[in-house]
């Protein structure tokens, strides 16, 4: 909370800015979807939409907030400005931030604290609290952590209002898995019955390509480890269970503690069972580099390393150091830098905008806010269950990563994976896996 | 076999680490009797410190030995005086005030300078992990020098954790036990009112001990940086937990007791990511300390101290 009280002043000084501009360029009431395009904040657009009666592009109905949940403190503090970035750049693709007459004005909230070092329960429930709390608050974009989404989906849905997430990728949110996700999973989480949570990002039951892919590699005995987290744990029992269907040798599995700093004897202990390729699921912030480290540190100079898009960073790089060579990484999607069409023009934007590579995870943050613009857009009226049937009903979304649609359990029908491996000291894409 | 030995070499790199950091824990606690909560965020601005002054100095591990043990002992330097530096401000700054308070007063502060410390190496590093450039050779010195056979491990930077920690921990004895100041600073843990009667600087004991403290976490983030490889903003917090619970089971108060609590629980978390499940290290390392707090109360070398009136 520190941290935005300083900045959403800033934000709205950038609003004040704005408004006179966005007052000049008369009535545009433009079609869904412009969310994605390049309109420059000057473009004027007209085609006033009848149907939502008194629309207009001048905010004359009043102001609609948008919020959004995930750590902007911490390990994951590039991520959380990288996605917040992408989120603002959305809602100004949209006509400057206006749809259907409606002023959005976004307030970034942050769910970690620095003692956590990572997301917390706590914080967490009193952002989700304190945003069904405002009036004005029609839609909630996050979380980044799954275990965070865990939380904020019952107190969400309790009041009805719309949750998309552009980052958790934890199955048992929204669907029900034999053997990956809770028995009571997904209802517990909807105590009302109806859904109220979205996800524009893979789930990860599609990880499962993984293991075809360490197949592929030339792997035949794996080990697995976790970081006894959420996603991680998840990650790595979708990983076993493909690998055995697939006839590899799973050695073993299990967590590891994320807070130690030493693995070596761990590592000892897997050398001793001399696997072809240790899967890690977990993140950078749960120690993968260290990891990483003491495997080589050991003389596992040969086995291959493989872990879920967490370590799909640059910051794990930087945690490994010259170990990261050779390791491996899946990702649920493209790479920001692989994207093509809409997506590319994005990519480059947001470098001449930001100065910085856009994590991952960005491109996810400004998907969500798109389909959010577009779905208050087609809602034409400040009404949470408007806007989130609007979000739900969302269909062949023309976004950066090619068109996609919600699946009845709100989850898009996107398949995309890409296999992505550390060379010279940078990620470099190597193929795309699964659909 | 091999196994049991390489776990037991690992363990106890890992515990003189350990060691070195419950050694300011259990200085500070003997003269005021604070746990010192911040402890572990004074280790971490050392290896910040060694970390900024290996950067600047731009070596890596391909130049020649002797440029590298150069910047090295720059860098043991460097952190040394600086986390010392910073415990004796954050004991001037805040605990001081606190002398008289009750003991609850300045432990809350303790926990407060934690989260300061942690915000100033987010600001200084960044939030996530860095990688600390490995400056010593990964020579195995059981076969490449003594030519054994042997799938066993001893490579430099574990002698050198080992090699840079015995001499550390004997100085810092010795100065406690055979110097005036040493003389002062024992005085000062038995009585401080009767130690300020003879004629003692009691602030002025207090604050080397602080600074004493912080030398010592200050060497330890170099070793550790050079040993363990990493680096991140958050580390002093388990490692502080980690050495509080070393010097609780050596009898908080007992350097030797803390050396000895650290190198048993570095062995007895290796031993138990390698023989249990990694996850239940922790679970493990704690379940000891409840133990002999259970048995032994005063800690294993911890002697009954009466309560004070």
């Amino acid at each position: 909370m520190r941290r935005n009280s300083f900045r959403i002043p800033i934000f709205l000084i950038i609003l004040a800015l704005l408004l006179p501009m966005i007052a000049a360029c008369g009535s545009a009431e433009e079609n869904e979807g412009s969310g994605g395009g390049g309109s420059s904040p000057t473009q004027t657009s007209s085609s006033a939409s009848p149907s939502t009666g008194g629309g207009s592009a001048e905010a004359t109905k009043g102001t609609i907030k948008i919020y959004s949940s995930w750590p902007l403190t911490g390990s994951s503090q590039k991520l959380g400005q990288d996605m917040v970035n992408a989120v603002r750049m959305a809602i100004e693709d949209h006509n400057n931030g206006v749809a259907a007459g409606y002023k959005i004005e976004y307030i970034p909230l942050d769910d970690a604290t620095a003692a956590q070092g990572t997301w917390d329960a706590g914080k967490e429930a009193e952002n989700a609290n304190s945003v069904v709390a405002d009036p004005d608050a029609m839609v909630y974009i996050g979380t980044y952590n799954s275990g965070a989404a865990k939380i904020s989906i019952p107190i969400l849905n309790e009041a009805g209002m719309a949750m998309i997430s552009p980052g958790n990728t934890y199955p048992g949110l929204t669907k029900d898995i034999e053997g990956v996700v809770e028995e009571n999973e997904p209802d517990v989480y909807y105590p009302t019955g109806e859904r109220t949570y979205c996800r524009v990002v893979p789930s990860d039951e599609i990880q499962g390509v993984a293991a075809t892919w360490a197949k592929e590699l030339g792997a035949e005995k794996v080990y697995v480890l976790h970081d006894t987290q959420l996603y991680g744990y998840g990650i790595a029992v979708v990983f076993e269970q493909t690998a055995r269907e697939l006839g590899l040798e799973v050695l073993g599995m299990e967590g590891i503690d994320y807070k130690a700093s030493d693995y070596r004897a761990l590592m000892t202990k897997i050398k001793g069972m001399d696997p072809d390729l240790i899967f890690f699921g977990g993140v950078t912030d749960t120690n993968a580099g260290k990891l990483v480290q003491d495997m080589r540190a050991v003389g596992m100079t040969d086995v291959m390393f493989m872990g879920p898009d967490g370590i799909f960073n640059d910051d794990f790089i930087r945690a490994a150091g010259p170990a990261a060579e050779g390791v491996y990484a899946t990702f649920g999607g493209l790479p920001p830098s692989q994207l093509t069409g809409k997506g590319a023009e994005w990519y480059q934007r947001y470098k001449e905008k930001f100065n910085s590579e856009p994590d991952a995870y960005a491109v996810y943050a400004y998907e969500a806010a798109s389909v959010v613009m577009q779905a208050i857009e087609k809602a034409g009226t400040k009404d949470r269950k408007a806007i989130l049937d609007a979000i739900k009903s969302t269909k062949d979304f023309d976004g950066l990563l090619g068109t996609w649609s919600f699946t009845e359990t709100c989850d898009t029908d996107s398949t995309k994976m890409s296999g992505n491996v550390v060379k010279d000291g940078k990620w470099e894409f190597v193929k795309q896996l699964g659909g | 076999m091999d196994q049991l030995v390489q776990t037991l070499l690992f363990g106890l790199s890992n515990g003189f680490v350990i060691a070195l950091i419950a050694l300011g824990y259990t200085l500070v606690y003997g003269i005021i009797q604070l746990i010192n909560f911040a402890h572990g965020e004074i280790y971490m601005m050392g290896s910040f410190m060694a970390l900024t002054v290996i950067t600047a100095a731009g070596v890596s591990w391909t130049d020649p030995l002797g440029t590298r043990l150069g910047v090295i002992a720059l860098a043991l330097v460097a952190a040394m005086l600086f986390a010392g530096a910073v415990n004796f401000t954050v004991d001037r700054i805040a605990y001081r005030r606190l002398r008289r308070a009750p003991r609850l007063a300045p432990l809350i502060t303790a926990i407060g300078f934690s989260f300061v410390l942690q915000n100033i190496g987010i600001w200084w590093k960044g939030a996530r992990p860095i990688q600390f450039p490995a400056l010593l050779p990964p020579t195995n010195i059981l076969t490449d020098w003594f030519g054994l056979d042997t799938n066993i491990t001893l490579s430099i930077p574990m002698l050198f954790v080992m090699v840079v920690t015995i001499p550390l921990l004997i100085v810092m004895t010795w100065f406690i036990r055979n110097t005036r100041l040493g003389k002062a600073m024992r005085a000062t843990a038995q009585d401080r009112d009767a130690a300020a009667l003879m004629g003692i600087d009691v602030n002025r004991t207090i604050s080397l001990t602080f600074l004493l403290g912080g030398l010592l976490a200050g060497a330890a983030g170099l070793i550790n940086g050079l040993y363990n490889n990493q680096v991140v903003f958050n580390m002093g917090f388990f490692a502080g937990l980690m050495a509080f619970t070393a010097a609780v089971l050596g009898g908080i108060g007992n350097l030797t007791g803390a050396v000895l609590g650290g190198i048993f629980l570095g062995i007895v978390a290796a031993l138990s990511d390698s023989y249990l499940q990694a996850q239940w290290t922790p679970a493990i390392v704690f379940a000891v300390l409840v133990l002999v707090i259970i048995f032994k109360p005063s800690g294993l070398l911890g002697e009954v101290v009466a309560d004070r009136a």
